[in-house]
């Protein structure tokens, strides 16, 4: 397991430089986040307004942006694992193949392979990722990031496109296997039913340029979150109390 | 099946002209046979196909590794980007006779004539694979902290296998025809000398025995090589 480390991250400025006639854009102002113990947070935002912008950054596939990122006390780089839209496997390895490229050296089969049993592709491991449904192959895309031991799982709406039964199970099984091995998570979505059923911290943000509106504790216990009602009296109650969300999803 | 028809329009017309110009399929199997028999054939083969082997194996070492780094460097490919027109368009011929002339008659110089001949369109056709390579799994690479090694062989290289093999059949096609005129203009072995001397005696039956060897071993060569390359590469597909 990761030893728990604070991720602190900080974004003065990120802009787009100007390319023809669009000029320069301001993608994301002032934004300050930190990430303790653990803890499972849903940004929420109107989309193009820079949540991808902000995981990539994080995830270091971004430098050029004014501010800064790191994880613990000694200020290095957080140990990354995203988990992107299109679940990016390479389709000349087969499922197992792909979770060890990442390893790399320190691949442990034991690891992998309760990782495996958790996500129910146990059967599938030999399987090239072109004959595996888009739900599986999502699931694997889970199983690469927490293989790595991350100190930051990024996801980024890594449910969108799967229909709502297939959503529901892979978000089930995420669930399982977060609760089993905690990581810090930030987790981009749309569906607040979604971000209420995942999170203990939903973040509100704004159009672009991006910046902090107002986040909420979640105040359903873990073992109540498969519980279709109490997530849906949370989310009306939102709704009540703040009409603004509304402009946001 | 086409190969029986294509035999027997040969023997037709060779026994309507009835020419030494076009001999009959026999005589040109006996010519062959005797020509394998000798020695001759399989020398001369053998000396070309060594040639094919250098010349091919340094223009595609060479030229995978230019391509990846132009289709990878914006600067050095806009830089050599003249240069690699020039080459694709400087006439075989030229290059093989300035080759001469500079270096000499000497094995080194015609290998060298034949590399410098395939390896700009090797250095195109990589680099044209490493520009359309798939940036979401170059960011995956990326943000898991692949190392350089990995990165290159594990998603770089499937990703190229595509314009690798394609550089292989063109250049293979390519080289064969360069090396028969490096031959005939300064090798005393080899393919290309043997037909320059069987065209100065007119000797047609000869050249088409030659033919049908070269023939062979191209199909050979994609048979035992090229087909199982691509099967064992391309098993992932569906």
């Amino acid at each position: 397991m990761a030893t728990m480390s604070d991720i602190h991250i900080n974004i003065a400025s990120k802009f787009y430089p100007a390319i023809g006639r669009a000029g320069q854009h301001l993608a994301i102002a002032d934004l300050t986040l930190t990430l303790k113990s653990n803890e499972f947070i849903c940004l929420l935002g109107p989309s193009g307004c820079g949540k991808t912008t902000l995981l990539n950054i994080v995830a270091g596939l971004d430098n050029d942006y004014k501010g800064d990122i790191f994880a613990g006390q000694s200020h290095s780089l957080p140990k990354i694992g995203y988990i992107f839209q299109n679940p990016r496997l390479l389709p000349w390895r087969t499922v197992r193949e792909n979770i060890d490229l990442v390893l790399g050296v320190q691949s442990s089969s034991a690891v992998v392979d309760g990782l495996l049993e958790v996500m129910q592709l146990t059967h599938f491991q030999h399987v090239y990722p072109e004959r595996l449904s888009l739900g599986m192959s999502r699931r694997v895309a889970i199983i690469r990031a927490f293989a790595v031991d991350p100190d930051i799982l990024l996801m980024d709406e890594p449910f969108v496109s799967l229909d709502a039964p297939t959503a529901r199970q892979v978000r089930e099984l995420l669930l399982a296997l977060w609760n089993e091995r905690p990581h810090n998570v930030l987790f981009v979505t749309h569906d607040l039913r979604e971000a209420i059923a995942l999170a203990d911290r939903l973040i509100f943000l704004s159009a672009a340029p991006m910046s902090f509106i107002s986040e909420i504790k979640v105040p359903i216990a873990r073992a109540e979150r498969h519980n279709e009602s109490a997530i849906e009296a949370f989310r009306w109650q939102l709704l009540n109390d703040y009409p603004l969300i509304k402009t946001l999803l | 099946m086409s190969l029986l028809v294509f035999i027997a329009i040969w023997q037709a017309l060779a026994a309507y002209f009835a020419s030494h110009t076009l001999p009959t399929p026999a005589i040109v199997a006996t010519v062959f046979w005797q020509s394998c028999v000798t020695g001759e054939l399989p020398f001369h083969l053998g000396a070309t196909l060594l040639r094919l082997v250098v010349s091919f194996s340094i223009a595609m070492l060479l030229g995978c590794a230019l391509g990846i780094v132009l289709g990878r460097n914006k600067r050095l490919d806009a830089f050599f980007d003249n240069w690699l027109v020039i080459f694709l368009n400087v006439p075989a011929l030229v290059t093989i006779i300035l080759c001469y002339v500079w270096f000499g008659l000497i094995e080194s110089a015609a290998i060298l004539a034949v590399v410098l001949n395939k390896l700009p369109n090797v250095i195109v056709t990589i680099r044209e694979g490493t520009r359309a390579l798939d940036q979401d799994l170059l960011e995956m690479a990326k943000c898991y902290n692949l190392s350089k090694h990995d990165t290159l062989v594990h998603v770089i290289w499937p990703q190229l296998h595509p314009f690798v093999m394609g550089a292989t059949r063109s250049g293979l096609a390519l080289i064969w025809k360069i090396i028969l005129v490096v031959e005939l203009l300064g090798r005393s072995n080899g393919m290309g000398y043997q037909l320059h001397l069987f065209f100065q005696l007119f000797d047609v039956a000869s050249i088409l025995a030659y033919t049908i060897a070269f023939v062979a071993v191209i199909q050979l060569i994609e048979l035992m090589i090229l087909k199982p390359l691509d099967k064992k590469a391309l098993q992932w597909r569906r």
